[in-house]
């Protein structure tokens, strides 16, 4: 057993993990990042369309709009003093990332450039604005790999390929994680004053999702286990357009640029449902109208798609009907959108030139999480207890700036700007703590767990479990809900991780690079999170954002501006435990301190857009 | 349809497993457009638990599961079986240490990586208004092509040169720093120009060409290396890169 003693543990190298890594390390903390991924494969690199940021380079924009954005896209569950700080902190941290050398596209006078984004608007909701950040529609990857080469010059310490499994605690106090290292098996504890998780999402819950196979969870499970609750668990936001059955993500930029998305009939179904954004409306509203589309028969050939239309004379005859100047042609596509005509031509064997592409809702991003301040520290109650030592960024914590529906280019943006608050934070608090000394045998439940997955020697193999979890989360708890959908998903769930628990088959007995186990053990996070997510869903009696219920759809003001919290109870708090039992929580309220300082905008009404 | 995989098996731990040897699973229902790599996880899933692999995005932008498939680099997440037929042949990528089955020794790679100072370097102090440094969306473009690499190691283990000499840097290395010589941002051009005039820098490739149809990205790999010897003969960057060539998008629309 090694032991590997850091100032801060960073669990995850995605953006928000560098961030937080290259602020605590430029803070003097002695960091390490550990990942179970090589961090250039984190998934921030997928991200595509853009990064959102009030600079105002190609028009007027100010941080208050897009707050106001955030607030009304996150259907008024977003905490208000959060998506302040996200909408101002945006643009600073946008020019540090230039600075620090990212390849922006350009403007003709030489500054950032920006596009339109779902959402996105300026005076409060007046007309579409130009604030997406971008590099071509690989924003994502520049962002991932401009912060990795600074943690290489910065010389941070990391740790690849090592598998975070579980969080030692010593008398309620948080004193580092366990990994395995996926080249040995071998477990390792990193011991240390601070950990910050970064762990990102779980779309891989879902049949189909824009999400790598490693999104799982893993981060955020590891600290429910250890009794730390999760918030916001029923809000989990479908993309609407993914490629037809395989999810992955065609962005909201190809809307930014004037793409449409058309019914069978070729009809621009938008306008029934958002006059005045259409296309752009906000992400729930879209994938909504989609499935509509779908039920009342429009989809393409009466299936369960509908077509994105970037061709050309599609997008041309809707700018000018409305009345712009600007036009696209191949060459403008060709450069603005590479990579989404690569994966058409390679998945699909069409050019978005000439043909639409096939779209459907995708899951994509996890809207709830580890609940933390917007310092980064994770807080365990309704009166924003903070947990010393522990810290959570990126898409694994809800902060929460993304309330119940998370607008485009926020997920960059709440990565850069809360990895770096985490990291400054922990710069701070590891200066004045003491590293809290490690338990006694604080690798033995964690080893007993890993040792039963693998020796269970059960019928079941765990693909089996994995595919009708996700289909049944699909089906049942997925854009549209309702009570007895939810529940029966919940039974399943439920039984699945019986058989998971008794039943399962595992092939490789070895210790080098066993992925096998390590994906039984991923499915086992993803169980829990299904579970937290099916709970959270079937009390929540209203609709909000991405969470619609036929049986409750009207949101419900009175009652519910309030933030869900689920945690295991005192007695099941554990790696391993058989029965896990779980209270879930209403009494946290949404902060509403801007509409409360007075400024009416923000406060709750129904969203139009 | 039916496929038939053969691929490339070793694990150093099991006795009669610790010599590569190929093996040969069937799989019926694959239709055309499936990927490689969701048959590989099939194998994985549904017959033998112990075929190790890397992975994570499944759409080509991650660069974990690059392999050689039917004798050429291929990220197993971006080719189809309509690319490939049905008889799928599958080893790990050639010149860096196998550890298991598909999964090789990356540590090589990402240390040539790290040799070429792969980061922005700028001592200037930033605008005075705070504002991001300017460059036009000319000088943006010149480096376009370098930016979309994602490190996944198909250029550099296609390249005769590296399988000779795996001290050479390699294609990659010499994209990731073309990224940053070619950034008119950039301050560190002489110094990233020293280490690639090494012995084992950029004068090992031989312009054999592998690495740019191994890219999956597309980069125009051979081009770039070449564009880096220029730079370095030259002593300087300038001229070397006709913006006319490049396609530029701004968006003042």
């Amino acid at each position: 057993m090694q032991v590997h003693q850091f100032e801060a543990i960073i669990v995850g190298a995605g953006g928000a993990g560098l961030m937080a890594a290259l602020y605590a390390s430029k803070g003097g903390a002695k960091v390490a990042v550990v990942s179970k991924l090589y961090p250039t494969r984190s998934h921030t690199g997928a991200a595509q369309g853009g990064i959102g940021a009030a600079l105002g380079n190609l028009e007027e924009d100010k941080p208050l709009w897009h707050a106001f954005d955030t607030v009304k896209g996150g259907d008024y569950l977003v905490d208000q003093h959060a998506a302040m700080v996200l909408a101002t902190e945006a643009i600073d941290s946008v020019i540090e990332l230039e600075h620090m050398g990212l390849p922006f596209d350009r403007t003709e006078d030489g500054r950032i450039s920006q596009r339109r984004f779902g959402g996105h608007t300026s005076n409060f909701g007046e007309k579409a604005v130009r604030r997406a950040c971008h590099a071509a529609d690989r924003t994502g990857h520049m962002i991932l790999q401009t912060l990795y080469q600074q943690c290489i010059k910065e010389n941070v310490n990391f740790f690849d390929e090592f598998h975070v499994v579980d969080m030692v605690m010593n008398n309620g106090k948080v004193c580092g994680v366990v990994a395995i290292q996926l080249g040995t098996g071998e477990f390792h504890i990193f011991h240390g004053k601070a950990v910050l998780f970064a762990t990102g999402g779980w779309g891989r819950v879902w049949q189909v999702t824009s999400n790598a196979h490693s999104l799982t969870g893993d981060g955020s499970v590891v600290t429910l286990r250890r009794g730390v609750p999760l918030q916001d668990m029923e809000f989990y936001q479908f993309h609407p357009t993914g490629i037809y059955r395989m999810g992955i993500l065609i962005t909201e930029g190809v809307r930014g640029e004037g793409g449409v998305l058309t019914n069978r009939h070729g009809a621009r179904f938008m306008e029934n449902y958002a006059p005045n954004l259409k296309d752009l409306a906000s992400r729930d509203v879209v994938s909504r109208a989609i499935y509509l589309e779908i039920r009342d028969g429009n989809g393409i050939q009466g299936k369960d798609y509908v077509h994105l239309d970037l061709r050309p004379q599609t997008v041309n005859h809707y700018l000018a009907e409305a009345g712009e100047t600007r036009r696209l042609d191949r060459e403008i596509i060709e450069s603005k959108l590479p990579d989404i005509l690569d994966f058409c031509r390679t998945y699909l064997g069409i050019d978005p030139v000439d043909a639409p592409m096939p779209v459907q809702p995708t899951a994509h991003y996890a809207m709830g999480g580890i609940p933390t301040n917007v310092n980064g520290e994770v807080v365990t109650d309704a009166n924003w207890t903070v947990l010393p030592g522990l810290y959570a960024a990126g898409e694994c914590a809800c902060v929460s700036v993304h309330g119940a529906n998370r607008l485009g280019t926020n997920s960059l943006v709440d990565l850069v700007v809360f990895g770096r608050r985490g990291g400054k934070s922990i710069a701070e608090y590891v200066k004045q703590a003491d590293y809290v000394p490690l338990p006694s045998n604080p690798t033995g439940e964690i080893e007993a767990e890993m040792q039963r997955i693998r020796k269970t020697n059960g019928k079941t193999r765990p693909h089996e479990l994995r595919s009708t979890m996700q289909k049944v989360m699909m089906d049942n708890v997925g854009v549209f809900r309702e009570a007895p959908l939810i529940q029966e998903a919940l039974d399943c769930v439920r039984e699945l991780r019986e058989r998971y628990m008794t039943d399962i088959h595992i092939d490789d007995q070895g210790m080098r690079f066993n992925t096998d186990v390590l994906e039984a053990w991923e499915l086992g996070s993803m169980l829990d999170l299904a579970e937290m997510t099916a709970i959270s869903a079937l009390a929540r009696t209203e609709s909000r954002g991405g969470h619609y219920r036929e049986d409750f759809n009207q949101r419900d003001d009175e009652n519910w501006l309030v933030h869900s919290l689920i945690a295991p109870t005192a007695e099941t708090v554990g790696v391993g435990a058989k029965n896990p039992e779980y209270a879930l929580t209403h009494d946290k309220k949404v902060d509403m301190s801007l509409y409360e300082a007075g400024d009416d905008r923000f406060k709750p009404k129904p969203r139009k857009y | 349809m039916d496929v038939t995989f053969r691929i490339r098996r070793y694990n150093p731990e099991i006795p009669g497993k610790d010599k590569p040897f190929w093996q040969e699973f069937s799989l019926t229902g694959v239709d055309e457009t499936d990927r490689v790599l969701e048959l590989l996880h099939r194998i994985k899933w549904e017959q033998d638990g112990t075929l190790s692999l890397r992975r994570s995005c499944a759409h080509g932008v991650c660069g974990s599961d690059a392999m050689r498939i039917n004798g050429a680099n291929k990220l197993a997440c971006k080719i189809l079986v309509k690319d490939v037929g049905d008889r799928i042949q599958v080893e790990p990528i050639l010149g860096l240490p196998v550890l298991k089955d598909l999964i090789v020794d990356m540590e090589p790679f990402f240390a040539h990586y790290r040799s070429v100072m792969p980061y922005f370097v700028n001592d200037s102090p930033v605008p005075a208004d705070g504002r991001e440094r300017l460059q036009s969306a000319a000088d943006r473009a010149i480096f376009d092509d370098s930016t979309k690499c994602i490190l996944c190691a198909a250029c550099t283990t296609s390249c005769p040169s590296f399988w000779a000499n795996g001290d050479y840097v390699g294609p990659a290395a010499i994209v990731q720093a073309h990224r940053f010589i070619f950034d008119s941002r950039d301050q560190a051009q002489q110094e990233r120009m020293e280490v690639l005039a090494e012995p084992d820098g950029v004068w090992r490739c031989r312009t054999i060409y592998n690495c740019t149809p191994a890219c999956p990205r597309d980069i125009q790999v051979t081009r770039a290396i070449g564009e880096v010897k220029l730079a370095i003969r030259k002593g300087s960057t300038s001229g070397i890169i006709d913006p006319a060539d490049i396609k530029i998008a701004t968006s003042n629309s």
